[in-house]
């Protein structure tokens, strides 16, 4: 039985840091796989509401977004604070979204140009009425998928 | 010389610092984003418009005001009774058993003041220019919500599942193509039954 109790030294042996690196190696590969690149920054308030009944969009490369939304405090100055739709990276009127999709849909493959869907990443509190217009342009353009994209959550929480 | 025979080994310490640097130019750059949402088909853009014969039983308006309040039908309604008043209107069934039209999947009240049947009923959807986009994801989620419920029942009704169990499980990239093409089929099916009719009024553009 003396082979199971044989040494017994004094000092504790040092905690191994050899699988730190692993450790870090896979948090990355993790936030390397559930984000995506920022492509544009963001340059309106984008509090989206909340919905349960939703669906995923399905594919990434499908989806052409159009974010609207109070122009964020940097650029409220120059911009003022009504709600203003920004694509790509620059502020725009309702009357450029028709252009902005044709321009989208052109560079996207020919076999996926007539499956896009648009994301509306929309500012809860933005209005209506320029939400409307925006409808009105991508029917122009025959973009008749629309997405409303939200959170996941209770819809009576957009309502206070 | 002889002493070069061990290799010396390399420092593995600063491997760690190396994948933290990276780790975090990552959490920098990137972000997490949504990517679900409430699927909407926008109708056809016609230049006339088309007049159609329309029984005003069949029509279910629902007016969002400036405030975020609701006028279902002429009248305040709040958005905790909307599901169900929308549910009631469209499960209606009003034309009664031997008659053309009659809906024998309906579980409504046949009221012949609602609607005749699902495929009729109509919710026209109107919102102010002012009202928040918050307040009208609400509405529209609770309209979703009520075919959802709706169709779920038809479902389960028909084949044990549920509507959004069988449309998720569609979407999955593990199913089979079998399996898929089964599901479509009684998706499409029941989509049918209960079709998703919400117009929407065009408001009038901004007078600049």
């Amino acid at each position: 039985m003396s082979k199971f109790a044989k040494k017994k030294s004094g000092d504790l042996p040092a905690v191994s840091t050899a699988s730190l690196p692993d450790i870090v190696f896979m948090l990355l590969f993790f936030f390397m796989t559930v984000t995506v690149m920022k492509d544009s920054s963001l340059k309106v308030e984008n509090v989206l509401p909340n919905a349960n009944e939703i669906k995923k969009l399905e594919k990434k490369d499908r989806v052409i977004t159009i974010y609207v939304g109070a122009p964020t405090r940097e650029y409220a100055k120059v911009y003022g604070t009504e709600p203003k739709i920004q694509l790509n990276d620059k502020f725009a009127n309702a009357s450029d979204v028709g252009d902005y999709i044709l321009m989208e849909r052109a560079k996207k493959p020919q076999e996926l140009q007539n499956v896009l869907t648009t994301s509306l990443k929309v500012d809860k509190n933005a209005n209506m009425g320029l939400i409307s217009d925006i409808k009105q342009e991508l029917r122009k353009v025959n973009a008749l998928k629309v997405n409303y994209t939200t959170y996941e959550g209770d819809a009576f929480n957009n309502v206070d | 010389m002889g002493r070069r025979t061990k290799m010396p080994g390399v420092n593995a310490g600063s491997m760690a610092d190396i994948a933290f640097l990276l780790l975090i130019f990552f959490l920098v750059t990137t972000s997490i984003e949504t990517d679900a949402g409430l699927d909407r088909r926008l109708p056809r853009e016609n230049k006339d418009s088309v007049v159609v014969d329309y029984h005003k039983r069949n029509i279910l308006p629902i007016l969002i005001g400036k405030n975020g309040d609701l006028m279902v039908k002429e009248e305040l309604a709040s958005l905790g009774e909307l599901r169900a008043f929308v549910r009631a209107f469209i499960d209606n069934g009003g034309i009664l058993e031997g008659n053309q039209g009659h809906c024998g999947y309906c579980g409504g009240e046949a009221d012949p003041e609602s609607s005749d049947n699902p495929l009729k009923a109509v919710i026209a959807l109107n919102s102010h220019r002012e009202t928040k986009y918050g307040v009208y994801i609400a509405v529209q989620n609770e309209l979703v919500g009520a075919y959802n419920e709706l169709r779920d029942r038809e479902a389960q009704h028909l084949y044990q599942k549920n509507f959004t169990d069988m449309d998720r499980e569609y979407h999955r990239p593990e199913t089979t193509a079998e399996a898929k093409a089964d599901l479509r089929n009684k998706i499409k099916y029941i989509r049918g039954l209960y079709p998703l009719n919400i117009v929407e009024l065009p408001q009038q553009q901004k007078s600049e």
